[in-house]
């Protein structure tokens, strides 16, 4: 059998649930992952039925599109409004209303609104169109903003002006330290994101294991991987010793990519940020550092932009801390759906809600 | 998004390399991953190779795996 195939192999993985049964625990164990693509995978696998009787996997703030507060998407919608500017953006971000409207609503009023696939995309564009200012919306983790951080590099190598980013990039350790000082969430082990981990490595875990002596594993994607993730999580709790577990080593090394923290922190500096559901998050959010300051889209933008508040009755914000799940949001498959989304939760491919939705059954 | 999916390298160029993943080509950026080589595995996530994938490694998950149901009942 392939090695992709024996990932996905249903009859080890009922082999493991056996022994997460052989722990002996008695109870639904509370883990929180911080991770899309981890809520997806939950789901996709049917985990979440096969460990329904020994773990409530709490889908935390890991959809980036989720936490992005309305002022950055009224900030992207200002600059649409100028002929001379191009919004290139991921198209997760499109639909996500701001205060008052949505860069969909902004796109067919006529906005310049470029869907991309990598922020390279973007930069070709900026050259193939030197009469515009291209502006790239800078939104996911540390996964994402690494490569953020190299085409803008890449930008100032070859002198291309007319190339900004709007930055919206959030740190997930700092988010997880603030999740855990919540009186009113109970997390007795955290699921570590892969691909986040395969850029920071294991190191920015250990203070939350000493702190707070909650455990972190990091996990892959594949059903194997997170069945063996949730039993080591477990296992933890059992033996009552909280500790940083690497569970995904055929990716994430114990120093992560050196490379691309390099180059992260070489075009970004870390500074509080704000999240939707959760405030503002101490050194949670990444700024372009002083000698980049000719890309920062922020000096395009020339008044005050105020938020408004989100509407009244979404609940996205309690969904990303995990203090509701979808099934408890009354607007749920009712008024919110994929085709009439309220918030970003049912928006994005990622999102809580819109994962929950599609496996509603 | 966190999605990255696994791709081979085939060719390396100078900051970019081609990749192959069931008989798809694209180019993929490897600033992030310089000493990439033809023949390695790579993730990648939005037009860049973020890590290799240590396929001794992943044998030994799986491995570890098979250890463990062996002493399930």
């Amino acid at each position: 059998m392939l090695l992709e195939e024996k990932l996905k192999d249903k009859h080890l993985i009922k082999k493991i649930a056996r022994r997460i049964h052989v722990l002996g625990l008695n109870r639904k164990v509370n883990l929180m992952e911080v991770c899309g693509t981890h809520t997806y995978s939950f789901f996709r696998s049917g985990l979440n039925d096969v460990l329904s009787d020994y773990v409530n996997l709490i889908s935390g703030p890991g959809c980036p599109v989720c936490i992005t507060e309305n002022l950055f998407v009224d900030k992207a919608i200002y600059l649409s409004k100028n002929k001379k500017n191009v919004i290139a953006t991921f198209g997760d971000l499109l639909k996500v209303k701001g205060s008052l409207s949505s860069l969909y609503r902004e796109k067919s009023n006529g906005a310049n609104i470029l869907i991309v696939y990598s922020p390279l995309d973007a930069l070709e564009f900026a050259l193939k169109n030197k009469d515009k200012r291209i502006i790239f919306l800078g939104v996911g983790f540390e996964t994402t903003a690494p490569l953020v951080a190299a085409t803008i590099k890449e930008a100032g190598n070859r002198k291309i002006k007319n190339f900004f980013v709007l930055t919206g990039h959030r740190l997930i350790p700092p988010a997880m330290e603030a999740l855990c000082q919540d009186k009113n969430i109970n997390i007795e082990g955290f699921i570590c994101p892969g691909h986040v981990s395969a850029i920071i490595g294991e190191l920015p875990y250990y203070p939350i294991v000493e702190k707070y002596k909650i455990g972190c594993v990091i996990c892959g994607f594949e059903p194997v991987d997170m069945v063996l993730g949730i039993y080591t999580a477990l296992k933890q709790i059992k033996n009552a010793r909280p500790a940083v577990d690497n569970e995904y080593r055929r990716v994430v090394k114990k120093e992560g990519n050196a490379t691309a923290i390099k180059i992260m922190y070489e075009v970004f500096q870390a500074g509080d940020a704000g999240w939707r559901g959760l405030g503002i998050i101490t050194n949670s959010g990444l700024f372009l550092n002083k000698n980049y300051a000719e890309f920062n889209a922020e000096n395009l933008i020339k008044t005050v932009i105020k938020e408004k508040k989100a509407a009244a009755n979404c609940l996205c914000a309690e969904v990303v801390k995990g203090k509701i799940t979808p099934r408890q949001c009354p607007l749920f498959t009712v008024e919110c759906s994929p085709a009439n989304p309220i918030g970003p939760c049912m928006i994005s491919l990622e999102g809580t809600c819109r994962i929950y939705y599609e496996y509603r059954n | 998004m966190c999605l990255a999916y696994p791709m081979q390298i085939k060719e390396v160029k100078i900051n970019s390399a081609i990749a192959e993943v069931d008989g798809i080509t694209r180019e993929v950026n490897i600033l992030l991953l310089p000493d990439v080589q033809k023949g390695d595995y790579v993730m990648v996530h939005a037009g860049f190779a973020i890590e290799k994938v240590n396929r001794e490694e992943a044998e030994k998950t799986l491995e570890l795996f098979r250890e463990y149901y062996k002493h399930a009942a």
